[in-house]
């Protein structure tokens, strides 16, 4: 009780004064001359040759670099990723919806009675400025038609903007995220390098065997013991 | 003339930067002494119970996530708890064990949240607050492998998990478990021995066991009242009686004993979720479609179920008629009980202790008002 | 630096001017506001790198990178907020006493810099020689508590009434510690002009004088309102206790004069204990700006790692712990002075050593005394008032 917890403290501070920075700056940062170079991949003297105001620009910590955030393969997106050709227009996920966002109109289509060709869609709508990415719709998917996107910098002026419809999501690039999908994961298909425009592409999610699980079973922590 | 004083009533919330959230106060100031706290909330009030009667069993438990939104995980194992009693549901293993590594994980973040604030509510400018904020970042992290979300996760459903673990959760889960204790080591330096702190929290809003006890508190406050009750000891759920770990009792009573406690169970949640780790074998993490269906229909009846949430007892109480959507949803929610007996806490401390004692209650707007 | 700008300025323009009445005056005031406007300017100047550096520090020490957008490691953030805050609109409330509320801001500000006429800035270069300048600043810097209250009571706000209640119980309380601490320097110096006193420190009175260096350092924070002394804008407790109401350029001009206190308070420290413009090989500019920057960084540094104490404790420090601590300082002071008069061999170091001896060691016993006295919790009986009721909801079994 004389003042060496408070200066304890101080030295603790003091220690991160000179520690790393833990947060991150986005979408860009300042970057200085080392850090440039280092993203451009060339040393300093070639920066000053090649590009002579960004190099004096990153000697004054002047210069942008993008940063992009790491996100995981699961992260639930704000666009969604919709196969028209296999979606069969059951509703499931509109029924499924929390908040009843999910809008789906169909008229009797072809003479094939069977599954997916009984009914053709007129509408399909999916209102993200309600939506809260819980990812049910996805989740009760029978088809896998539907998946969630992985892209979040979607703010529009217009609220309206924030609909999803038919001919959007046909038209839009597809990065499926890999939430309630796992064949994404033991492809090991990584939503922020490829999109999927095709569906054969996407892959089915089949039941697991017992076989399949002890095998696909992703533990590395066992893999070495 | 002799000199005259009166009392003087401040009106502090729901716009006040450290309430929490949207928490009001009517506060009656004798010079700088609190003799009257009245408290007022409602402002965060969504209708959660209500929403529920027109939801599905399922679609519930992203209701859950947004009630008390710095321990989603929590919230969401006490409800699939109760409805898996009520549909009479038996788990999968790795999925239980797969939602209490999540759910001790949301303990540890809620914990550094609750001293985060404590601390930044007694001044200390930010420092505290950040550093535990940068473990709970490395928590929401591995959150994000698991579900896609941070916050408001949804993972858990009825008898299971959603989804198993991705390979890179373990060795980010290896690597946090290692790193973890010298950054609460570090955290500790800077607060446990401070002499400053010491002196504003020690001997601060006295709460004795029977006053506790009395108000039906539950959770760290009442744990450091000197009470042993800890509903994962008590009323072992999930697979708790498995694993081995201490429950810290406190017996002061006063905001430092509050604020030491939850450094300690910060440990001890840490020691859970290695065990958890070492006993978890591969296996399904929800029974398929078949055996339990996604859309749930419980036989009529009613059940509660509560677990040990970062707060203190977190209960559900849930009613069925039989149909697709719960007949009443009621929350236990420990939050607002805690608050119950501020105004004891407070009647007799000074303008500086008020913030102190309601950040150390730890309290969520969400919860409180639903 | 007065008399010089006067003579030289009165040497060029004598020949142009017509020898008339009042000339000499009229130039001598010019010469003054040059010179205030060159220091006002560097203050300011000096303001504005101190928010950057002060937001750039508490970032690192919170291991964030602080603000780093506008302008090369975002040193221009402070002259963008400066931009913004001018473009603000300006609200009085309804209820304000507008005159007061108006003048509160900048009857914070101008003592501050009125401090820094009589501080010498190097060697040879300060603005006047008052024979009293360290009274002179005594005085000056109490001015701001008027200031507090005036806004606070402008302002028509409960909170803002609390944070000026507590400002100016704090400003009595530190006044007379702080005021105290220095009697042992002039008891050595006997001279009250700051310059005589920065003369005499071969040795910085920081070693000759460390318990009235530590009090004087504490009570300038609480001068200052600075953490750990941050009560009177306690951000948890009061908001922005007696700013709340103010908006734009107003509340700009308090923010200025706060930081532009911190700058006084850390020349002057400097000045009275460091040495100030003392130091061998540099020039002495630079060393005067070294020691004012390392004092500014002692007080981050603080800011950052520690939290504030209750009022209670702020006076209980102040009276039980500081004043008996410079009053034992006096003691000791005056009897060593008398045993080594102005003039005997080595006497500064028998004063430090006698010091050091007989003093420091006063701090961990008063830390001690101050530990027993600690606040209490009383059950508050409220049956004279009349609002609510301070019995709790729950009914105890028994009672």
């Amino acid at each position: 009780m004389i003042g060496f917890g408070l200066i304890k403290g101080l030295l603790v501070t003091l220690r991160n004064l000179f520690g790393p920075i833990f947060t991150v700056q986005y979408p860009d940062k300042r970057a200085g001359i080392f850090e440039y170079a280092k993203f451009r991949n060339k040393s300093i003297s070639r920066i000053f040759l090649d590009e002579r105001k960004n190099f004096f620009l990153a000697i004054l910590n002047y210069v942008k670099i993008p940063v992009r955030n790491e996100q995981f393969s699961r992260f639930r997106g704000n666009e969604f990723v919709w196969y028209d050709d296999r979606c069969t227009a059951c509703a499931s996920c509109a029924k499924y919806c929390p908040l009843g966002i999910i809008e789906i109109e169909t008229h009797p289509g072809g003479e094939n009675l069977q599954a997916g060709e009984n009914y053709e869609i007129d509408k399909f709508s999916i209102d993200t400025g309600r939506c809260m990415f819980c990812g049910l719709c996805v989740e009760a998917c029978p088809y896998d038609a539907l998946h969630m996107g992985t892209d979040f910098e979607k703010g529009t002026y217009i609220r309206d903007d924030l609909v999803l419809d038919k001919e959007t999501l046909i038209s839009q690039k597809k990065n499926p995220s890999s939430w309630f999908r796992p064949q994404f994961e033991s492809s090991e298909y990584d939503p922020w390098k490829e999109s999927l425009p095709d569906s054969k592409k996407a892959g089915r999610h089949e039941k697991p065997t017992d076989e399949d699980i002890k095998r696909n079973w992703v533990n590395k922590r066992s893999k070495s013991e | 003339m002799a000199i005259r004083s009166e009392p003087i009533t401040i009106n502090l919330g729901p716009q006040h930067p450290s309430t929490h959230g949207v928490f009001r106060m009517r506060v009656t100031f004798d010079g700088e002494t609190i003799i009257d706290v009245e408290p007022i909330f409602g402002y965060l009030h969504r209708g959660s119970e209500k929403l529920a009667e027109e939801r599905t069993y399922t679609q519930v438990v992203t209701l859950t996530d947004r009630m008390d939104y710095v321990s989603s995980m929590l919230n969401n194992q006490g409800y699939i708890l109760a409805v898996e009693k009520l549909c009479d549901i038996n788990p999968k293993p790795r999925g239980v064990w797969l939602r209490m590594i999540a759910s001790e994980l949301q303990r540890i973040a809620s914990h550094l949240v609750a001293i985060g604030f404590l601390i930044q509510d007694l001044g200390a400018w930010g420092t505290p607050l950040t550093y535990a904020m940068r473990e709970r970042e490395k928590i929401l992290q591995m959150f994000e492998m698991l579900c896609g979300a941070r916050i408001t996760n949804s993972y858990l459903r009825p008898g299971g998990v959603f989804m198993d673990a991705p390979s890179v959760f373990w060795d980010v889960l290896d690597s946090f478990i290692a790193s973890f204790p010298k950054s609460i080591d570090e955290l500790e330096k800077l607060i446990t021995s401070n002499e400053i702190i010491f002196s504003r929290t020690k001997g601060v809003a006295v709460l004795s066991s029977k006053d506790a006890i009395d108000a039906s508190i539950t959770g760290p406050i009442l744990r450091s009242t000197g009470v042993d009750w800890d509903l994962r000891k008590r009323d072992s759920y999930d697979y708790y009686d498995d694993v081995e770990f201490d429950i810290p009792i406190h017996e002061a009573g006063d905001n430092y004993a509050r604020y030491l406690l939850r450094v300690q169970e910060i440990r001890e949640s840490l020691k859970i979720v290695e065990q958890c780790k070492k006993n978890i074998q591969p296996g399904l993490v929800r029974p398929h479609h078949d055996e339990v269906p996604d859309l749930l229909k419980p036989p009529s009846g009613d059940c509660y179920v509560a677990i040990e949430g970062s707060k203190g007892e977190l209960g559900f109480y849930l009613v069925s008629d039989g149909s697709i959507a719960p007949y009443r949803w009621h929350v236990r929610s420990s939050s607002l009980i805690n608050l119950t007996l501020l105004k004891d806490m407070l009647v007799g401390t000074l303008f500086g202790d008020l913030f102190v004692t309601f950040g150390s209650i730890d309290i969520n707007m969400g919860e409180v008002d639903r | 630096m007065l008399n010089f700008v006067y003579e030289n300025l009165y040497k060029t323009l004598e020949f142009f001017l017509p020898d008339s009445f009042l000339i000499k005056e009229i130039i001598f005031v010019f010469s003054g506001l040059i010179i205030a406007f060159i220091i006002i300017n560097a203050v300011l100047v000096g303001v504005l790198l101190l928010i950057w550096g002060e937001r750039r520090l508490l970032g690192r020490f919170q291991q964030r990178s602080g603000p780093n957008r506008w302008g090369p490691r975002g040193l221009l953030v402070s002259t963008a907020d400066a931009i913004k805050v001018m473009f603000k609109e300006d609200i009085v409330p309804e209820e304000a006493d507008k005159y007061i509320f108006n003048l509160a801001p900048l009857l914070l500000l101008i003592p501050v810099f009125i401090i820094f006429s009589v501080i010498p800035f190097a060697v040879g270069l300060y603005a006047v020689n008052i024979n009293v300048s360290l009274l002179f600043i005594l005085a000056v810097t109490s001015i701001s508590g008027l200031s507090i209250i005036c806004a606070a009571w402008a302002s028509a706000n409960r909170i803002a009434i609390f944070s000026a209640l507590r400002s100016v119980a704090m400003l009595i309380s530190y006044e007379i510690p702080v005021g105290l601490s220095l009697v042992g320097i002039l008891l050595i110096t006997e001279s009250m002009s700051v310059l005589d006193i920065v003369s005499y420190q071969k040795i910085p009175f920081i070693i000759i004088q460390p318990v009235a260096a530590f009090v004087f350092f504490l009570g300038s924070l609480a001068e200052i309102n600075r953490t750990p002394f941050d009560l009177t804008e306690a951000e948890s407790e009061l908001a922005a206790g007696y700013q709340n109401d103010y908006s734009g350029m107003k509340w700009g001009l308090f923010y200025l004069g706060e930081f532009a206190a911190a700058i006084a308070t850390a020349s002057v420290f400097t000045t009275l204990f460091l040495g100030g413009p003392n130091g061998p090989v540099l020039p002495s500019i630079v060393w005067f700006t070294v020691k004012v920057v390392l004092v500014l960084f002692m007080i981050i540094w603080i800011r950052a790692t520690w939290p504030r104490f209750r009022i209670d404790q702020v006076l209980n420090l102040a009276w039980k712990g500081l004043f008996e601590l410079t009053l034992i300082n006096i003691v000791v002071t005056s009897i060593v002075v008398i045993i080594w008069p102005e003039g005997s061999d080595n006497r500064l170091i028998y004063i430090t050593i006698a010091n050091w001896i007989f003093v420091v060691p006063f701090i961990f016993i008063v830390a001690k005394v101050l530990k027993t006295s600690d606040y209490k919790v009383t059950n508050f009986n409220n049956q004279n008032y009349p609002v609510g009721s301070a019995k709790p909801k729950f009914e105890k079994e028994g009672s």
